[in-house]
Formats: structure tokens, sequence, C-alpha cells
């Protein structure tokens, strides 16, 4: 954590919305760049105001949010910061083609007027080569399959050429395929110094892909490097009784004096197993489908 | 033949109306392509109505009818917003409630006092009998609108897509939903004078529906829908010469009919493409 370059720091802070309802509570964290970080937590549990607050949508009522040093608005200004947004949040039937919606993402970048430079065209196109759309640049995004259209919104962020990408449950709804691209896209965008977070509530996929995790329920449960954070007791303050919760041990699994015991925890998702002493520090299984 | 085809030329009041229409008819169709798209079609009747008493108030006291209009304009929509956040009520039940509220105050305020405008021409809309001075403010209206829509239509187009994503690219989101609706609200007041508060819905909402139908292309929309616009005012006015009736009519009408068509025969989500579409399928 904040190891070599911290790229995001909170510092105490708390979100309180105009209805009384306290969305966080007196966070602090540090995210460095060259991660993949997880923000893992029940709907509900203050992943979405963390993200708004974190792009300055929600003020925090108290604290502080600095990134890179800098506040938010001056991070958005520097376009900074990039945004997937979930599917759901999307109107499919915006009459825009795949090429004007990455285009967007450079908008940031043009003059007033917004009058693409030949420089902006070629960083669509290469945007749109790296996700494997350019045969799509044409096609309204109605049009598309889910896992296309979350490719093209992914582009869209690669185009806006940003230190930071945020991701709003980016696997719901995509296939295979598409996950298993975003996330080696994921790697290297990491290697090439962006800190990549990523939202959900799908348990299962989080070691396989994330270096770091960030755990919470309004406050901050845990935070780090994957090995350290995902353990049995984390997840447990941080999902309560909503998981199903399967724990094997003792003889039901092994026929010595062992005392290691297998964990499921499952969401009715992919299930994350847990394997070792009191389930607690060897991750076996990481997901089953991944090889596929 | 050709004497009576360009006999409403020869007339300076039906030129006015004529260029006036096409103008405001173009306004409202480039306003038209953003309403369209988030739900807010019935802001723009809910505006058209809530300014009368706005209007009918300048009258009274001599000021720029545009005036008035803005004021009740923000007045509708200020008391509209408290009372969506203070109640549990639905956003259709308040915009229902406000505007006929707005609406009502503008009737008795010119039934009480009659001299102060012409209630009929404030419904139904008349550009034929437009004084000079309004004239010019329907003008200078329009021109505004227009000069902000040029310049910033793809910053509108970003945030009428994605509101996070506008933010984050560092746009100004609020600022620029302000001011959509206070040029909304602009091209309302102008549109009031050239087809009525009745029908303004009508322009803004037609000739962006229409381009919808035949387009995927937000750029291509609006260009569509402006000549759409334009074509269909001037036309309207032109012919409301010889049927001797007050343009709105007209334009709403020819604007309708060219919907239908492009409901019928648009290349991809025409009535004909996708009924051929689904047989194929």
């Amino acid at each position: 954590m904040g190891k070599n370059n911290p790229m995001i720091h909170l510092e105490h802070v708390s979100v309180t919305y105009s209805n009384g309802h306290e969305a966080l509570h007196d966070i602090s964290l540090t995210l460095s760049a060259g991660r993949i970080c997880g923000l893992v937590g029940m709907n509900g549990a203050g992943k979405s105001t963390l993200f708004k607050s974190m792009m300055g949508f929600v003020k925090p009522s108290r604290g502080t949010i600095h990134i890179l040093g800098k506040p938010i608005r001056h991070a958005l200004k520097k376009n900074m910061i990039s945004y997937v947004p979930q599917s759901e949040d999307v109107d499919w039937d915006f009459p825009v083609l795949v090429e004007d919606v990455v285009m967007m993402g450079r908008y940031g970048h043009m003059n007033f007027l917004r009058i693409p430079s030949k420089e902006d065209h070629e960083h669509v196109r290469t945007a749109l080569e790296r996700v494997n759309m350019q045969d799509y640049a044409k096609r309204q995004i109605g049009e598309l399959s889910g896992g296309q259209k979350k490719r093209v919104f992914v582009a869209r962020a690669l185009a806006q050429k940003s230190q930071l990408m945020f991701l709003d449950e980016p696997f719901t709804g995509v296939d295979i395929k598409t996950e298993e691209m975003l996330i080696a896209l994921f790697r290297t965008l990491a290697q090439e110094g962006q800190l990549i977070l990523v939202s959900t509530h799908n348990l299962g996929s989080v070691p396989h892909f994330c270096d770091d995790a960030v755990i919470i329920n309004t406050r901050l449960i845990a935070q780090g490097p994957i090995e350290e954070v995902f353990i049995s007791e984390h997840l447990e303050a941080a999902f309560g009784g909503k998981l199903r919760q399967v724990q094997l041990g003792g003889y039901d699994l092994h026929d010595d004096e062992d005392t290691r015991s297998i964990n499921v925890f499952s969401d009715d998702e992919h299930p994350l197993v847990l394997y070792g002493e009191q389930g607690q520090k060897k991750i076996v299984n990481k997901r089953e489908d991944a090889s596929s | 033949m050709m004497d009576l085809l360009i006999e409403p030329f020869t007339y300076s009041y039906m030129q006015n109306a004529i260029w006036t229409c096409m103008l405001v008819g173009g306004v409202c169709a480039f306003l038209s392509c953003f309403l369209i798209l988030k739900g807010w079609s019935l802001m723009g009747d809910a505006l058209s109505h809530s300014i009368i008493p706005g209007v009918a108030l300048a009258y009274l006291l001599a000021l720029p009818y545009a005036i008035g209009a803005f004021f009740a304009g923000i007045l509708a929509a200020g008391s509209m917003a408290l009372l969506r956040r203070q109640t549990k009520l639905r956003e259709d039940v308040v915009m229902g409630m406000v505007f006929t509220t707005f609406f009502a105050a503008g009737l008795l305020m010119v039934s009480v006092n009659p001299t102060a405008v012409n209630l009929q021409a404030m419904i139904l809309g008349n550009i034929l009998a437009i004084t000079n001075e309004d004239l010019q403010q329907v003008i200078w209206i329009s021109a505004i609108c227009i000069l902000c829509l040029l310049l910033m239509w793809k910053n509108l187009k970003a945030v009428f897509f994605d509101e996070v994503h506008a933010r984050s690219i560092g746009l100004p989101v609020t600022a620029l939903q302000v001011l959509f609706f206070t040029l909304l609200s602009g091209a309302t007041v102008a549109a009031l004078q050239t087809v009525g508060a009745c029908l303004v819905i009508a322009m803004v909402v037609t000739p962006g529906a229409t381009a919808y139908l035949l387009t995927d292309r937000f750029g291509r929309m609006i260009i569509i829908s402006i000549v759409c616009g334009v074509l269909t005012s001037g036309l309207g006015a032109y012919t409301s010469y010889y049927l001797n009736t007050p343009p709105g009519g007209m334009i709403v009408t020819l604007q309708t009919l060219i919907f239908l068509a492009a409901f019928i025969i648009a290349p991809k989500h025409g009535f004909i493409a996708s009924s051929m579409q689904r047989r194929r399928a």
C-alpha cells in the first residue's frame, strides 16, 4: 500500500446524504499506481458512493480526497480519471455510433468546439483496436452484444489517456471471452503505470485478476494486497449473513488429523473458494472456469 | 398562376411571418433533438403553459414579454423541483399540477385585464399580427439560442449521453443543464408567438422524433431535424395565407405528415423496414 506512487489518498472520509443516511464512515486509504484494485462490498455498502466521491460527484461531509496530491477538481480538468459505467446506466437507444462514443473520450483533449484532430481520430482507432472492436466502428451502440458494449466503453476510457480507470461492475452481463480479454488489458494498463479500480460484488473473480483489494461495509474493513485481505474474517465482516458460506473441514475433508478446511463463499455467482488453516491463508481455486 | 404563388411575398407582414416562423422552427427543431432523448418532452409542454402569466404580467407593466416569460418559467421549474423534493408525489403529478396552476393564473390575469394581451393570440399564436417590437424579441431570442447551440451542442450531447463521463472529462454538467433549460424556455417564448402555447410541444418534439427514425448519428439527426423544422414552418406560414388561418395548425400538421412518412419508409427504423426484417428473421 502506497509502496511506490500514491495515486489516490483518502483521509477520514465520511459521506452523509441529505436524508441523514451515512453511506461512508471515516474511510482512510491510499491506492498506488500500477496496480489493479478490487473494491469489494455488498450492494448498499457504499461502493458507488466511494466511486462518486473519488470522482467529485459527492462531497464528503468530513475528510479529504487527493489524487496525485491534488484536489479532485484539478484531476478532472487534467483528464486524469476515466470511467466505465455499469451497463444499466447507459441509454443504448441514443443515436451514436461506436466511434462517436469513443471520440467522446477525447473531448477533454480537444478545443472549445470539440472538433477532432487527426491525432484524436488516431487515438480512437487504436483504442478500438486494443479492445478488438475496430470492425464495429460504424455500428449503433444498441446493436452490440453485452460484451461488445462493455468493450466500447473501455475503449472510450482508453482514448481518454487517463492515469486512473474506474470500472463499475465491469463483468456483469459480459461473456467469458470479453472478461478474459479485459483482464489481460487491465494487466497491461497496470504495467503501463495506470491504476485500475474495479468495483464488484462478484467475489470469486477478485483473486483472479486483482493485485489489491479494498473491502468496505460503510466502514473500511480491510485494504491491501489480495493475499492479506481476502480472508474469511474480513469477508464475513463485509457480507455478514448475505453470503452462502460452506465450510468443509476435519473428517469431512481429510482422513487424518489435518486441520485445514475449505471455505466456499457464494453470492450465487462465481463462488470464492478458500483452502488452508481455518480456511484463511492460501487461495487454492481462483476460478473454476478460468482456463476456458 | 405565378402571380398567385408569389402573392404572399408581396406583403411585408407575410414575408416577416414566413422568415420568423422558419427561424423559430429551426431553433425548436435543434432543441427537440436533445429533449426527446431524455424523456423530458412534456417539460416543453409544461414550460409553454407556465410562462403565460409571466407574459401577461409583462404586458401589463409594459416590459419586454421575454423577461416575464423567463421569470415565470424559472418560478414554475423551481416550484416543480421543490414539490418533488418535499413530497413523494410522482414527477408527472407535480408537472401536471404546477403547469395547469400557472396556466390558470395566466387565464385569470388576461380575463381580468383583457386589454393587456390578446389571449387568443397567445394560446393559438398569430405571427401575422405580431408587432415590430415582439418580432425583434423573437429574432434576438432565436439568434442567441442558435449561437449557444452551435457552440455547445457537442458538450450538451456528452452531458445528455453520460453525465458521469461528462463530469470526468471536466465538463460543467449542472451549468450545461441549466443552459439547456434556459434555451428551451427562450425557444418556447419565441414559439408562443408563432404557433401558440398549445402547439409549442409539437415544435420541440416532432422534428427531433422524425429525425431519430431516420439516422443513428446525432450530428445528422440535428441536421435532418432542423431542415424538417425550417421547411415545415416556412411552408406552413406560406400556405396559411391562402387558407386564411393562423399558421400554427398548418405548421404542426405538416410536421406530423413528415413524421408519418418517416415512420412508414425510414430505411432502418421505419414500419416497412422493420416488418420486412421480421419476415426475414
